[in-house]
């Protein structure tokens, strides 16, 4: 039997909890607590994984048949459409910023470059996964040919796509950037990127989940810091959503 | 002599805000892709083992589909979740309690104990009974032994920054989608011993209290036997329900 009373203490306690929770969802101690958490998770990996710890890597025949886009499919841009159309001869990936020799490539120089190819799980923040073989330049070899400077702290990957009116962007910090799995992919199971998985250049960076994954990537650039990039977030989701800029959760 | 530990009392009321922020954010991380798979890979609702329903907005944390606060909580809670099933484990081991109250003999296995057991509990002075039987020590058992590690670990393994470090956690669940599904049957096993363990709590509010306070060991033998501690004649009072 439930006597009356109890039970308007357990509710009060609920109802405590929950107007807790309302209130400091919005707070700064809120903010600070859930950085803290996030900060504490990159943290723990990184100890464990160490800077070179590789995700799994798998068999041709473990690949899903397909490979799901999601996010942005399609580029409305003119100059990409008829890239897309013409297979991408006019493309050029640019890296610049905080580097010494800042460059152009386009998808046959960057074919020309050394190849990493590795078959990985894709995970959406959503819960799903695919897997897929990519085929790409590692990133830390475009970073030392760009002689990148000491003072870059983080990498910012800048899109072609926009979502919502706002133009795609991503970032991850230079441990990701020399990981060894961290691949500026041009071919997704032995073909050239589809439109829906980022043609004709996306990234890869293994360790971390599917919105990290910039695709279209049009620019490569090394910073110090992204705060006075779009809203400060560090990335599309991260101002648009504020999801976790550390997406290895 | 307390009932119930301060070690086991910080830990319950920890883990239990953790757990029911976990679950409720969980349902609303779980709105995001209502469908689960087994294996390494999934995103095609034709493979789904299982179509989850959406769940409503007095369920979930926050009240209304946002995936990003949802995960802010999740990400935040599994701390105090993760740490405690490693504490309480450290703890148990280290005060007797495992040994003392869930830890089975073969014959706690027997039909004849659970029969025992259950009538125990529901004939007359029921929830007076002294230590914990066999039927609470399996479900206890199966709850610190089986639920919250397989919780802790299944999200370990969901998350692809372990993967640098522990892809063989993810293997030993057969992949990260068979490692998501299983990571959502632990939680509503959780929530089912949660539902039992409140309705028998609330059979005797001092139940509750004694969470609080420690309460006292009731029925306890005569304290001087000469025996090293803990105590093995110092039996627990009536911690029993749920």
């Amino acid at each position: 039997m439930v006597d009356l009373p109890r039970r308007s203490l357990l509710a009060g306690i609920a109802a405590l909890g929950a107007s807790a929770c309302a209130k400091i969802n919005d707070s700064e101690a809120a903010g600070s607590l859930f950085k803290a958490a996030e900060d504490g998770h990159r943290v723990l990996h990184r100890a464990l994984a160490g800077k070179q710890g590789l995700a799994k890597e798998f068999r041709p025949d473990q690949r899903s048949p397909t490979f799901r886009g999601n996010g942005s499919v399609t580029v409305a841009d003119p100059f990409y459409q008829e890239q897309l159309a013409k297979g991408f001869p006019d493309w050029k990936l640019e890296v610049r910023g905080l580097v010494e020799k800042p460059l152009a490539l386009g998808l046959a120089d960057l074919k020309a470059l050394p190849q990493r190819i590795q078959i990985t799980r894709h995970d959406c923040v959503e819960g799903w996964s695919a897997i897929g073989e990519w085929q790409g330049v590692q990133l830390g070899a475009l970073l030392d040919a760009a002689k990148v400077k000491e003072s870059a702290k983080f990498i910012v990957f800048r899109c072609a796509d926009t979502l919502y009116g706002r133009d795609y962007y991503e970032s991850i910090d230079m441990v990701d950037a020399y990981h060894p799995q961290t691949i500026i992919a041009h071919s997704l199971n032995s073909e050239p990127l589809p439109e829906k998985n980022g043609a004709p250049l996306r990234m890869r960076i293994e360790r971390q989940l599917g919105y990290k994954q910039a695709k279209y990537v049009k620019a490569i650039e090394a910073v110090t810091s992204f705060a006075q990039i779009g809203q400060g977030g560090g990335g599309f989701w991260e101002d648009v959503a504020g999801y976790q800029w550390y997406a290895g959760v | 002599m307390k009932k119930h530990s301060l070690s086991t009392r910080l830990w319950h009321w920890v883990n239990a805000i953790a757990i029911i922020v976990l679950f409720m954010t969980g349902l609303n991380i779980s709105n995001a892709h209502r469908h689960l798979y087994w294996g390494h890979y999934g995103f095609d609702a034709g493979d789904a083992w299982l179509h989850v329903i959406r769940f409503p907005g007095w369920a979930t944390i926050p009240g209304h589909y946002n995936l990003a606060v949802a995960r802010d909580w999740h990400i935040t809670m599994a701390w105090p979740f993760g740490l405690g099933v490693l504490f309480i484990w450290v703890a148990m081991l280290w005060n007797g309690h495992f040994r003392r109250n869930l830890m089975t003999a073969p014959k706690d296995w027997t039909p004849g104990a659970v029969i025992a057991s259950l009538k125990a509990h529901s004939g007359p002075g029921a929830g007076h009974a002294h230590g914990y039987n066999p039927v609470q020590k399996i479900l206890y058992g199966g709850v610190f032994g089986v639920l919250l590690p397989m919780m802790l670990l299944t999200g370990l393994a969901i998350s692809p920054g372990v993967s640098g470090f522990a892809p063989w956690l993810v293997d030993v669940f057969g992949g990260r989608q068979s490692a998501r599904s299983l990571h959502f049957i632990a939680a509503w096993g959780i929530f089912g011993f949660f539902v039992i363990h409140i309705l028998l709590a609330l059979t005797d509010w001092r139940l509750i209290l004694e969470m609080f306070t420690g309460g006292k060991r009731v029925g306890a033998a005569p304290p001087t036997p000469p025996q090293p501690e803990p105590a093995p004649a110092a039996e627990e009072g009536a911690p029993a329900h749920g």
